[in-house]
């Protein structure tokens, strides 16, 4: 009887490793990978009202180029039209936004947005999503985007086989393929299980470090904030109750030390 | 239990395997080979039955052929109206004049749904007046139709026309304004020009709904057609029937009804198969499975 257990234990363990490797292999850093602008984002004064409900209250935020800063706050405290505004899905009620050189006043080109679902198109197969823009060598461009998120093998797959972390990274694909200044994050990845979150924690903080863009994450959840962020911004009530840099060193583990659970508890506080 | 056993256990997937060829299995594979092939039968059981029957009751004398023609008079009326040619040319002529009409019909219906679906002005002008219309049954102006354009070729695809415009234009409306508004606000967020957004997303999210539109409208042609047919014409399935009756003659009369069905049949296998491959990527039409509407 021991032998057997001894035996399926190891057989059970063999076959873990293999569904982990068969789910999710990432490709390894590379280090000469191509590196493209990150732009920085200026809000000043910024008010948005919905109604003569205002949202967001003379917001003034200044995230430089290349940052990762995540936005912390319950629900209804204006994350999201945060980030509506800064890809040009609305507009400003008074103040302005900038993105680079350019004052947003419509959709902008250089700013790419991960939705809380994938939002992939069912008709399109994996390929088709990622290139969905079309460029004049769309389709050499997506495929090395599939191949930066650890897809390269799934392109002609329709979107409605893949796994709910796979169709998140094909969404995070599609958004590299056009080598964006700012990648807006709104909880992507709120939806995910806790394994599948914290892979997709790995992979998105060694893209953010191989091509240098600046992103804000959307995020009501601390830990993640901590884990992913340079900086932490907490959005209460329409306006900035907390704004602390994330000295942590990088590669992040996943495994939060005592400083980073400590900053969780200042962070958490404010919220 | 000792490590023999365990050893034992480790080959059994082989072991099943080379069992296969034993007879036991082979009766058991010849079994399960035999419900298969009674599964693909059984639909046609009850036809089979019925049709066996009523040869029984004419052959009998149960049946009179005023009343019901025997299925071997129709397979004689069959190979009759085959070899005269009168059936093909016939069933071309009514194929002809119901792809004309679902052409015209289904492309304005289409046209019209695609514009009231995206542009809200043209819905509050369009809609309420093809609601209206979509209410009147088509078949109800026939004299109207007769008077307007004689018994020609016009009216029959006229009436088919308006026919199949209506269930075409109302799928194809609800398909566009049921397409999933975050795919709209993801295309446009990453930069897809208008005639992009509209054939990549808008259009493919609708299909689905266009398709059912089809599968309807193809019921709705037939049927217009036999009706237009059989009031006034002189060729095609519902002239050749019509005829038949003047002279009594059953068999032709029933012959024509299959011609229909057949032809009824034919056109719902070939939207199937315009689903299976346009659909491919839906869920429900992977694996083989074939879709319900």
């Amino acid at each position: 009887m021991e032998i057997f257990a001894a035996a399926d234990a190891d057989v059970a363990a063999k076959v873990r490793a293999d569904e982990i490797r068969a789910t999710f292999t990432l490709p390894e850093p590379r280090a000469s990978a191509p590196r493209w602008k990150g732009e920085p984002i200026h809000l000043s004064a910024v008010t948005k009202s919905f109604g003569a409900r205002p949202v967001l209250r003379r917001l003034d935020l200044d995230v430089p180029a290349g940052q990762f800063l995540a936005v912390v706050g319950r629900s209804g405290g204006g994350k999201t039209t945060l980030m509506r505004l800064i890809c040009g899905l609305d507009l400003t009620t008074s103040g302005e936004v900038r993105v680079g050189e350019s004052r947003v006043t419509g959709l902008m080109p250089q700013v790419r947005l991960l939705f809380q679902d994938a939002r992939l198109a069912p008709w399109q197969r994996v390929l088709a999503n990622v290139g969905i823009a079309r460029g004049p060598h769309w389709r050499e461009e997506a495929h090395a985007a599939l191949r930066d998120v650890g897809l390269a093998d799934r392109g002609r797959d329709w979107p409605s086989v893949l796994s709910g972390g796979q169709k998140q990274r094909v969404s995070l694909a599609r958004a590299l393929v056009s080598r964006p200044g700012v990648l807006l994050l709104d909880e992507p990845f709120g939806a995910l299980d806790a394994l599948t979150r914290t892979e997709m924690h790995r992979l998105t903080e060694r893209i953010w470090t191989e091509h240098g863009f600046t992103v804000v994450l959307i995020t009501h959840d601390v830990a993640e904030a901590v884990a992913l962020a340079d900086r932490v911004v907490v959005l209460r009530q329409g306006e900035i109750a907390l704004d602390v840099p994330v000295d942590l060193p990088r590669p992040r583990t996943g495994i939060a030390s005592a400083e980073a659970l400590d900053l969780q508890r200042r962070i958490l506080a404010a919220v | 239990m000792s490590p023999p056993a365990q050893s034992e256990a480790a080959v059994l997937p082989a072991a099943a395997a080379s069992v296969a060829t034993e007879p036991a299995d082979v009766r058991r594979l010849a079994g399960a080979r035999a419900a298969a092939v009674g599964r693909a039968l059984l639909p046609w059981a009850l036809p089979l039955g019925v049709l066996a029957l009523w040869q029984a009751a004419a052959s009998l004398g149960f049946l009179s052929s005023r009343v019901l023609p025997a299925p071997s008079d129709v397979a004689v009326a069959f190979w009759r109206a085959l070899g005269d040619g009168s059936l093909l040319t016939n069933v071309a002529v009514s194929t002809r004049r119901a792809l004309i009409g679902l052409a015209i019909g289904g492309s304005i219906g289409i046209a019209l749904g695609v514009l009231n679906g995206i542009v809200r002005p043209a819905e509050t002008a369009f809609d309420s007046t093809m609601q209206m219309l979509r209410n009147v049954p088509h078949l109800a102006i026939i004299p109207l139709v007769i008077l307007w354009f004689g018994i020609d070729e016009e009216a029959k695809i006229f009436l088919v026309a308006i026919g199949v415009a209506f269930p075409i234009y109302l799928n194809t409306f609800h398909g566009i304004r049921t397409v999933d508004r975050g795919l709209v606000e993801m295309a446009r967020v990453y930069g897809l020009s208008s005639t992009a957004l509209f054939w990549r997303i808008v259009l493919p999210g609708a299909l689905p709904s266009v398709l059912v539109g089809l599968r309807y409208a193809l019921g709705i042609m037939w049927l217009t057609l036999i009706v237009a047919e059989t009031i006034s014409s002189t060729e095609g399935i519902g002239y050749m029937t019509m005829n038949a009756r003047e002279f009594l003659q059953t068999d032709v009369v029933v012959l024509g009804v299959l011609a229909y069905a057949l032809l009824g049949k034919l056109a719902d296998s070939f939207t199937r198969a315009i689903e299976r491959r346009a659909l491919a990527w839906h869920p429900a039409y992977q694996h083989g499975s074939e879709g319900t509407a």
